[in-house]
């Protein structure tokens, strides 16, 4: 028994039909081979799979595909406005070495996008709160956390060194 | 200098592909006509297997094999191994129980590998892995390390009696025993090492790969060190031979020793793949991973430190029981013994050392390497007894360790534990740190906290670590099962731009950057023109990977071998296309010079001339590549010292670190941005360990912290910004002066953060430091007080 899914991701339209048990993360990385959504743990806690859905973050393996129906869904492969370049969240992770294996780092930019949605200009304490539901391993997150004020600075128009 | 050289914060290379979404990890993969593995597993500690019925399976929809431990038997596939082998103090070989791909009779841990279901989905494999039915017999089980030797424990390998795996010495016990009756004063303290769960956030994946064509397999796995990988599988488990074997291992999502082994998994996957006659792709989700992954520490310690009446070290005694687990994995030999035992004279002077370590099997996952490996241990110890002895003196932890150091004039430095320090200014990392932290008016700050009702402490560890384990002979009399080289090729292609094949593995490290800046230094082709190329036996010449912070000094060392050939033969050809003698050529930033004159030839025209070799020397081969194999001539020693600062609320058991700072000696820096994002993922990593991440296993051996709901990682929130510097004494015995800095911040910062945390809350505690345990100690000092 299949359902039919039909939703808008990364500005185009794709319609499938899949097993009612599919998660979203199974459908964008299995159907649609968007493998930078990553699955880092089973009881959504690690974030390593969060997209926007309708604008907000969702951590992707905690919603069924069958429930992305007829939404807009964006992806980390979506977020820059054209594939050669960086969206400032991407730019700042890059110039502050927010990344180190790089696995955790999709989920961390959309979680921190979203962020900046709510709250343009965040303190460090705001962005440490604010990623508690995304797990690095590798940073010690005081990049991450450099990167994401820096990226608040850039979108704000206010370029900030990168120290 | 080239602004992209050694010694420059340039951004990293390889992050567009990771910031983008256009990572290809393991999982990421997918091959044709792929089936998909999924693992029945023990939910028992010990238990023998009386039968399992596979046939419920066998007839679900969409499965092609049900396969089990006979089946592997039958097809002559042979046992895991342990790469080191260590010798107990009566000159006995180490026991070594049996390590079987998937359970024979036996399971020795919950989360054991019994049977493999391979289906054409993975939602079909996961299914019909339910209907397999294992009939147990439950036994007791063997879990805790300071008992597991007792008699009347249950047994996990026969080979073991009492469960002792072996029982290993280092150092001079009777001129320690010497030392001891000599003591103005002996400190003694009880130590646990807590066990942790590495928790890369990429979980373990393979894809398996058998071509009845060319008869040759394919191993997608996500593996530290790709060619031990494939060394092991053909030439020790026996699946194919090492010519017919490419095990690839792609961006892999961190490793920190837990991706060093070589594991059940990806075994049945290749094995599978032939009786399937179809790729098999299994992906770890984490509950596999915090079941079967390697853990690591696990040590049950008794220290004592003999002292004199000025406070100087007069000797050390430990005594160690190191869990191992079920199974002697890969490296979990070496950690507890030669990467341990050998570093226990820290930064100081210690006059007699005697190291007495039991391994012990239990039933529980393997034990094997975590970031630090073995280090760690050594230095929580060394760290935690030197405080505890300077606070019973009476005297200020700084000056205790300052007595104590080994001086910079004493280098080379030979302790009583077998190494030889190479080099280090101790005195002039702690003062860094110590004016970076503001220890001198940490009094102030402490009377501010009282003010408030908060309790405040302060903590050093002057840590010292071994990197770069070599030479190759000398490991290998230590039991070593390999030689600890690494290699390097570096290809000029006709327009100029350069290939590095390196034998080390980047998972996280950034070696796509830091390697390119090597060449940027020593051949003066600009980073952006050089791809280094990692990560797959077919590519590049064979290596050791990647751990023990080896990459840059034995990995990068292999490099600049590399390029003195490549210069040495560009030397020759610079010297026909400029009409001149070899003699008079000079090298420099790119360009072959005539000595005293401007006539000139740059390296890239050299590379084409050596690829279109209309004009090109007599008796010279064409072509610009050339390797290096590198085997150092010692370790490398990184040291620092961290300081630590805590405020505790006394009535919640809260720790808050407020201040944390870093002052390492890695010798020579080549990217000075990515040695700081190490250090502080170290530190991240040591901090958990000191307060949050503890792997528990109730009596019977079911995992409690099987989950990151039970299992408590690291989060933003839980750091304040790192403060970090380094000093630079260069390694003098490789060609770069570096030393290593992956691991330092996991081996410094436990003991760091619980110096600090003691001295806030005036008692004794163990890790992790979590708010029920510190209020607990609290709670339990609290009646000595009212009695004061």
């Amino acid at each position: 028994m299949a359902v039919s899914v039909s939703l808008n991701v990364n500005g185009k339209s794709v319609s499938r039909e899949v097993e009612p048990r599919t998660l979203l993360v199974e459908f964008l990385r299995e159907e649609l081979g968007l493998t930078g959504t990553h699955v880092g743990c089973d009881t959504s806690q690690c974030g390593a799979c969060v997209v926007h859905v309708d604008g907000k973050s969702v951590k992707a393996c905690t919603m069924l595909a069958a429930q992305a129906n007829g939404t807009s869904v964006l992806t980390i492969e979506g977020l820059a406005p054209n594939p050669e370049d960086l969206h400032p969240m991407q730019a700042a992770f890059r110039d502050n070495h927010g990344l180190q294996c790089g696995f955790c780092t999709p989920g961390m930019i959309m979680s921190a996008v979203d962020l900046l949605q709510h709250n343009a200009d965040p303190s460090e304490q705001e962005v440490r709160e604010w990623l508690e539901g995304n797990i690095c391993r590798c940073t010690g997150y005081h990049n991450i956390v450099k990167a994401v004020l820096d990226a608040a600075g850039r979108m704000r128009g206010q370029p900030q060194a990168a120290e | 200098m080239a602004d992209d050289g050694i010694g420059a914060s340039i951004t990293r290379k390889e992050d567009r592909r990771f910031l983008v979404g256009r990572g290809t990890y393991t999982d990421d993969i997918n091959r044709p006509h792929q089936t998909y593995a999924a693992f029945v597993r023990s939910p028992h500690a010990h238990a023998g297997i009386r039968g399992i019925d596979t046939s419920a399976a066998e007839s679900a929809p969409g499965v092609l094999a049900v396969l089990t431990g006979k089946d592997l038997a039958d097809d002559g596939i042979g046992d895991l191994i342990c790469g080191w082998l260590i010798h107990s103090r009566d000159g006995e070989p180490m026991k070594v129980g049996e390590y079987a791909v998937l359970a024979k009779d036996t399971v020795r841990f919950v989360g054991h590998h019994v049977a493999v279901v391979v289906a054409e989905t993975l939602a079909e494999a996961r299914d019909a892995a339910e209907l397999v039915e294992v009939d147990y017999d439950v036994r007791p089980a063997c879990i805790a390390t300071a008992t597991a030797t007792a008699n009347g424990q249950p047994q996990v390998h026969p080979e073991a009696p009492n469960n002792r795996a072996f029982d290993w010495e280092l150092g001079d016990k009777a001129a320690t025993d010497a030392a001891f009756e000599n003591a103005h004063h002996v400190t003694k303290i009880d130590i646990v090492n807590n066990r942790l769960i590495p928790n890369a956030m990429e979980p373990r994946a393979a894809i398996g790969e058998y071509d009845f064509g060319t008869e040759d397999y394919t191993l997608y796995t996500t593996s530290q060190n790709p060619h031990v990988a494939r060394l092991v599988l053909t030439a020790f488990v026996g699946i194919g031979a090492e010519h017919n074997m490419r095990v690839i291992a792609p961006d892999v999502g961190g490793g920190f020793g837990s991706k060093i082994n070589i594991y059940p998994e990806e075994t049945v996957c290749l094995w599978a793949s032939k009786k399937v006659s179809r790729p098999v792709k299994w992906t770890g989700d984490r509950s596999e991973s915090f079941m079967a992954d390697t853990h690591g520490r696990d040590h049950v310690t008794t220290a004592e430190l003999a002292l004199d009446a000025d406070g100087k070290m007069l000797g050390l005694r430990v005594h160690t029981f190191a869990n191992i687990g079920a199974h002697l994995a890969l490296f979990g030999s070496v950690t507890p013994t030669y990467l341990h035992g050998t570093l226990f004279s820290g930064q100081y002077v210690l006059p007699a050392i005697y190291v007495n370590l039991e391994a012990v099997y239990t039933h529980t996952a393997p034990v094997d390497a975590y970031r630090g490996a073995g280090r760690p241990e050594t230095a929580y110890i060394v760290e935690r007894i030197a405080e505890v002895a300077a606070r019973e003196l009476g005297m200020d932890s700084a000056e205790f360790r300052r007595r104590n150091f080994i001086q910079p004039d004493q280098f080379p430095y030979q302790t009583p534990v077998a190494l030889t320090y190479d080099s280090g200014d101790y005195p002039a990392i702690l003062d860094r740190a110590l004016a970076m932290s503001d220890y001198d008016t940490f009094p102030q700050r402490r009377a501010e906290s009282e003010a408030k009702g908060k309790l405040r402490g302060i903590g050093l560890s002057c840590y010292i670590e071994a990197c770069g384990i070599a030479p190759s002979a000398v490991i290998g009399s230590l039991g070593a099962g390999v030689g600890l080289w690494e290699s390097a090729k570096i290809r000029f292609n006709a327009t100029g731009n350069v290939l590095v094949y390196t034998g080390a593995h980047s998972h996280g490290q950034g070696h796509e950057t830091t390697f390119a800046q090597i060449i940027s230094s020593h051949l003066g082709i600009p980073a952006d023109h050089v791809e280094i190329v990692h990560g797959d036996t077919e590519k590049t010449p064979m290596g050791m990977g990647t751990y023990g912070s080896r990459s840059l000094a034995v990995g990068g060392s292999a490099i600049v071998k590399a390029a003195e050939k490549i210069v040495a033969k560009g030397t020759k050809i610079a010297a026909h296309l400029l009409e001149a003698s070899e003699a008079d050529i000079e090298f420099k930033d790119g360009a072959f010079t005539v000595a005293g004159t401007d006539r000139s030839t740059t390296i890239q025209e050299v590379a084409f001339a050596a690829y279109v070799p209309h004009n090109y020397p007599e008796d010279l081969e064409p072509g610009l590549e050339e390797s290096a194999f590198y085997d150092p001539g010692n370790f490398t020693y990184p040291a620092g010292t961290h300081i630590c600062e805590v405020e505790i609320d006394p009535d919640t058991g809260v720790v808050e670190i407020v201040n944390f700072t870093a002052v390492d000696d890695f010798g020579t820096v080549v990217n000075p941005m990515i040695v700081e994002g190490q250090v502080h993922g170290g530190i991240a990593q040591g901090v958990g360990q000191a307060m949050m991440e503890n792997c528990v296993y109730d009596d019977d051996g079911a995992l409690i912290t099987g989950s990151y709901m039970d299992y408590c990682m690291p989060r933003a929130q839980d750091f304040p910004g790192f403060k970090v510097a380094t000093t630079e004494t260069p390694c003098p015995h490789n060609p770069l002066g570096v030393k290593g800095c992956g691991e330092a911040g996991a081996i410094a910062a436990p003991p760091a953060v619980m110096n600090a945390i003691t001295d806030a809350i005036g008692t004794d505690m163990q890790m992790p430091a979590t708010p029920l345990r510190v209020w607990q100690a609290l709670q339990a000092k609290a009646p000595a007080m009212a009695a004061e």
